[in-house]
């Protein structure tokens, strides 16, 4: 048997049966980090000692016959969550020493279900990149191909659960940063509703956007590992006040008569032949499956990308203010004054890519641009919303492609930040909405995979996993795992 | 939209970012890029809509005034740059008359 290949509710039942134990499990997938890591770059932090620890103690409750719903299970954190005593980087120089004080909620919630903790993976500086170039900890390889990008920001957790160095990965999503490297790397990332996932102790970026999730080989095992993690948390104060959903309940329920809705703006972009084709023929099997397709129009969509890369940097220039060399994190050496330990600490901590944003936004936010900037992307993240909203008065989903290609070659888009943002194109509205979102893969061009995206109406997560479920039921691209 | 020199070093400052004279004029390209994006918004009728701040239009329960937090000094100092008895060292900031 190999490990590696199971499935989160395979594993479940492996355990239970003891068929193997969380220590033997945990050891596989560390001698697997261990083997092929130095190559993909997708760990910060390896927590090997910590991970057998968690291990150990699974088993002993399998063994008392009192083990928690996910016990024993593997994982990896994407290294914005917040891990007590442990490493907490966000890929960025500015907190490359920090341990942090006290953990992510996140990290308590599965925790308490009992999952072991394998490392904190790599990500784009401050979870601002859509290539994982822009790490301080070094690019992250994607598994299909070495030469390519894995995505971002979470791409060293979409890497690393591609390459199976683990079996799920937690991972956040501001403007598409989960569900970009899913469908990068082949395979299945959801971004629930805004709010469903606390924030507390997961490093802002912005904060207005910002929102938890996993990336996981299935919709099955993305659902029971974002079940575990969702729900009200009284430390974010924009944390959803309601209890978690179920989320696999439905999961095998037939989408028989429900509507699919193919947003005309998006099909009426220059997209590759490769990806209409792909986006074809997963269309197909949904009306195989007896779903109806219906056109919607999403007519302001093409604001998303200038309101986003307002409000972002907006967001951010407050948010990461903090780092100021001060209170923790990195500092300059021999400051002359506080100014100068001030402007010299952020010149020196952080990357290209993060000044910029922080530049912008804070330009967007100064006195006499306000109003033609910052108030004017709000009204128009209005406009976005308000055409979804119109939009789910008629069907259950959305569906589009997650990107405009598959992945593309490291160091080909680094010296063009607007076509890097492009990458982002169809996955920002549902951040701007607020809205759940989700990629599976749907095909493969020149030996990569590609995914397409469904967006759900507000709170909607389980029927989301339900079209994807059905999908992958019938469907084997995500069964195809790179060889590495 | 262009920026001047003086409003890219304007900027920096207010973000408390130092910015070398050598990288100015490569960076202003970047940004000016950037925010020829943001015209595209000239375009959308805006009149009628209010301003989105926030994804979620619901109320927050208010938890009860009890105090949760431990003092964590030590911990916390444990992350400092520089600390000394209990406080956060930085240069000097009030200068003293003699």
């Amino acid at each position: 048997m190999e490990l590696n290949k199971l499935s989160l509710s395979e594993i479940k039942i492996g355990l239970e049966k003891g068929d193997f134990t969380s220590t033997e499990l945990t050891s596989h997938y560390l001698e697997r980090i261990d083997k092929h890591d130095e190559q993909l770059n997708s760990f910060i932090s390896v927590t090997s000692d910590h991970a057998l620890e968690q291990a150990k103690a699974a088993d002993q409750r399998y063994k008392n016959e009192d083990a928690l719903p996910l016990d024993g299970i593997p994982i990896a954190h994407k290294d914005i969550f917040c891990t007590k005593g442990i490493l907490t980087t966000c890929g960025s120089r500015m907190l490359s020493n920090f341990e942090s004080p006290y953990s992510a909620t996140v990290y308590e919630k599965l925790d308490k279900q009992g999952m072991v903790m394998l490392g904190k993976t790599n990500m784009d500086e401050f979870a601002m990149g859509s290539s994982n170039e822009t790490s301080f900890f070094g690019k992250v390889k994607n598994p299909w191909n070495q030469d390519y990008v894995p995505g971002g920001s979470s791409g060293g957790s979409a890497a690393c659960v591609s390459a199976e160095l683990a079996p799920v990965a937690t991972a956040t999503d501001t403007g598409g940063s989960i569900r970009q490297p899913a469908s990068l790397c082949g395979l299945t990332g959801i971004k629930p509703t805004y709010g469903r996932v606390s924030r507390y102790g997961m490093i802002a970026f912005a904060s207005s956007l910002d929102q938890g999730g996993v990336i996981a080989r299935s919709a099955e095992d993305a659902a029971l590992v974002l079940e575990a993690m969702s729900g009200h948390d009284p430390k974010d104060s924009t944390s959803l006040n309601l209890d978690a959903p179920d989320l696999t309940a439905n999961l095998n329920d037939s989408i028989k008569g429900m509507k699919i809705g193919l947003p005309k703006e998006f099909f009426d972009r220059e997209i590759p032949s490769f990806v209409e084709n792909s986006i074809e023929e997963a269309i197909a099997v949904y009306k195989d499956l007896g779903a109806e397709i219906v056109e919607v129009s999403l007519k302001n969509i093409n604001l998303s990308l200038p309101v986003y890369y307002i409000i972002a940097p907006a967001e951010c220039s407050a948010n990461l203010s903090r780092y100021d060399g001060v209170r923790y994190g990195y500092r300059c050496e021999d400051p002359e004054n506080i100014e100068d330990l001030f402007m010299r600490t952020r010149e020196e901590g952080f990357g290209a890519e993060v000044k910029r944003r922080i530049l912008i936004g804070t330009y967007a936010l100064s006195a006499g641009y306000y109003d033609a900037y910052y108030l004017k992307a709000q009204k128009c993240r209005q406009l976005v919303a308000n055409d979804f909203n119109e939009a789910f008065k008629n069907v259950d989903v959305i569906l589009s492609p997650t990107t405009p290609g598959t992945s593309f070659k490291a160091g080909e888009k680094t010296n063009d930040p607007i076509e890097m943002y492009l990458q982002d194109i169809f996955t920002i509205p549902a951040n701007l909405a607020g809205l759940p979102g989700l990629s599976i893969p749907c095909g493969e061009h020149n030996g990569l995979p590609l995914g397409m995206q469904l967006v759900g109406n507000s709170l909607e997560e389980a029927k989301l996993l339900q079209f994807a479920h059905s999908f992958q039921s019938n469907t084997n691209w995500h069964k195809k795992m790179p060889n590495i | 939209m262009s920026l001047s020199d003086q409003e890219l070093k304007e900027i920096a400052y207010l973000a408390r970012i130092n910015v070398k004279d050598e990288s100015l004029s490569a960076l202003k390209v970047e940004l000016e890029e950037i925010l020829k994006l943001f015209e595209e918004l000239n375009e959308a009728d805006t009149s009628e809509v209010d301003a989105m701040s926030h994804p979620l239009d619901l109320s927050q329960p208010v938890r009860k005034d009890e105090v949760t937090e431990k003092n964590e000094r030590e911990e916390l100092l444990k992350n400092a740059p520089s600390a000394k008895s209990g406080l956060f060292l930085v240069p000097k900031v009030i200068e003293g008359e003699g």
